[in-house]
């Protein structure tokens, strides 16, 4: 295991402590050792997902002899680039359970990871802007009661009393209701990564960034390796949680995922007082937005339609959304957008993430999160160590098979949540 | 924005005016396919990083289905030709290998 001194737990004693030294005495939040020829699992890509497997694979199973490679740096990846949005009102029962196991685990992972991780539960709403979407979110409300996941329907006047910058009778589309999910929220996107790293580094794990993954070894249909540009590194097992390139790992190791990658990008605007205390989608016109604690309107738009590695946005994206959220919010119009940024997304055929075994023994895919990865993470990394620990999917999981595409069981979450995942 | 000429009426378009449709020259399986084989059609997909075959629809133009060759990784567009080709043409794989000289066909040509 790792020699490097462990972060130290973080407390108001601590702050005070090291108050007194000047704030010379903290170690780093995690460790950043040469990697070893071999370890029992290897986890390529320390995005939110990736460190959540390791996490947990060490918490719930007690397998610390893992490494989390990263091409970049981490959390730099989708971790680092999408909206903060965590809800879990899925329409279909598996996505329901991920997603609701996700948003538990966020509630309590602050005290979790022992570091804060500025979950704000401030309650989010889905606009419904057609007839479509008002009978199309009654009935996730319905199915959510169903599952246990509280969600409510807004009539017009509760959504104005929630969002008073709302205009509710925009010409071209007026709100007609909304879904409200009150659990619901935001937290800090890089602290997640940050959060989980340290604990990860504290289990004695390795996290190797700047380390790009070459190639695949596998021998008679059991993965042995995988070479890195920082060398070979042997592992019972392979984990594959990288997002947007999933299929360039796969095709390493020689198998194809149904899977696309397109950009999806967003924008923020220049810090205003507050004026939004909730998340709002409204995905008839493809906007999401939110107010960060900053003060920073963080807006949200649709994804690209072609296949696109570019990590930046395309324009006619940024004035789509910003055109589409502005009859809705008329005061967006007076203010200057600071930043723009993409990221790129694994879409898969039903819009559902996968969490499976594949055709080699020893690897293990978790992808496919699409547009709404972030709000997975906790529970994503919780059903992918159990997978990755038994060899086997859990309940979580068990859905989310890469059969599913050959057996047309289907999560059909494109029908129920749209573009806005 | 990207713009693609369309190869039917020779507009050149942009990127608003077309619609994209995936990936080009998958072939439809039969009904004696088998389930691999189903899977494979519908969903595998090559999601390359780099040269990229893919259908676009000129939608607010003359409504025709015509395929591009374009790289991913830096959006750089190679060419555009007619549904009717089973293979991107001649001339497309020779401009994808002027600025690409290590990229090679994965098809062979009948």
């Amino acid at each position: 295991m790792s020699d490097a001194p462990k972060s130290g737990r973080y407390s108001v004693f601590a702050i005070a402590k090291q108050a007194l030294r000047q704030h010379s005495g903290w170690n780093r939040a995690w460790a950043s050792p040469a990697p070893r020829d071999r370890y029992q699992v290897v986890i390529v890509g320390a995005g939110g997902h990736g460190l959540a497997t390791a996490y947990y694979l060490g918490k719930n199973f007690g397998i610390t002899d893992v490494a989390i490679i990263e091409k970049g740096w981490l959390g730099g990846g989708n971790t680092g680039r999408n909206t903060t949005i965590i809800r879990s009102n899925y329409l279909q029962d598996p996505s329901a359970a991920i997603y609701d196991k996700a948003l538990k685990l966020y509630e309590g992972l602050s005290q979790d990871l022992n570091y804060n991780v500025m979950f704000s539960p401030r309650g989010l709403i889905m606009l419904a802007q057609t007839e479509h979407e008002v009978r199309g979110y009654k009935r996730t409300v319905y199915a959510n009661n169903l599952q246990g996941v509280s969600t409510e329907w807004l009539d017009p006047q509760r959504v104005k009393d929630l969002v008073p910058i709302i205009n509710l009778d925009g010409p071209r589309y007026p709100v007609l209701g909304g879904l409200y999910q009150a659990r619901g929220g935001t937290a800090r996107h890089d602290a997640v990564a940050w959060g989980y790293a340290r604990a990860c580094s504290d289990m004695g794990m390795h996290i190797i960034q700047n380390c790009e993954v070459t190639g695949v070894e596998t021998d008679g249909g059991q993965v042995r390796a995988v070479n890195t540009s920082k060398g070979r590194i042997g592992c019972d097992k392979l984990a594959m949680v990288v997002a947007g390139h999933s299929s360039q790992l796969a095709e390493m190791a020689g198998f194809r995922l149904p899977i696309e990658s397109v950009a999806l990008q967003a924008l923020v605007s220049e810090p205003v007082k507050p004026c939004m205390d909730v998340v709002l989608m409204a995905n008839t016109v493809h906007g999401y937005l939110s107010q960060s604690d900053k003060g920073e309107m963080v807006i949200g738009g649709g994804t690209d339609g072609f296949n696109n590695f570019t990590q930046r946005g395309s324009w006619q994206h940024i004035e789509e959304t910003v055109r589409a959220l502005i009859e809705t919010f008329p005061m967006l119009s007076r203010l200057k957008m600071l930043r723009q940024w993409g990221g790129i997304v694994d879409m898969t055929g039903d819009r559902s993430p996968i969490l499976s075994t594949t055709p080699v023994g020893g690897i293990f895919v978790n992808c496919g999160w699409g547009t709404g990865g972030f709000k997975a993470i906790p529970g994503s990394g919780w059903a992918m160590a159990e997978l990755v620990s038994k060899g086997t999917p859990g309940p979580l999981a068990a859905d989310f098979g890469l059969n599913r595409f050959r057996e047309g069981r289907f999560i059909d979450e494109s029908v129920a949540a749209g573009v806005a995942h | 924005m990207l713009t693609l000429t369309c190869p039917y009426c020779g507009i050149t378009a942009e990127e608003t005016e077309l619609h994209p449709g995936g990936e080009a020259h998958l072939t439809r399986v039969g009904p004696t396919g088998t389930d691999e084989e189903f899977e494979a059609y519908m969903f595998a997909r090559k999601n390359p990083k780099g040269v990229n075959f893919e259908r676009w629809r000129h939608a607010y133009g003359c409504g025709k289905w015509f395929l591009a060759a374009r790289c991913t990784a830096t959006l750089q567009v190679f060419g555009t030709y007619k549904s009717q080709n089973a293979h991107p043409p001649a001339d497309i794989v020779a401009a994808i290998r002027k600025s690409r000289p290590d990229w090679n066909p994965d098809w062979t040509a009948e």
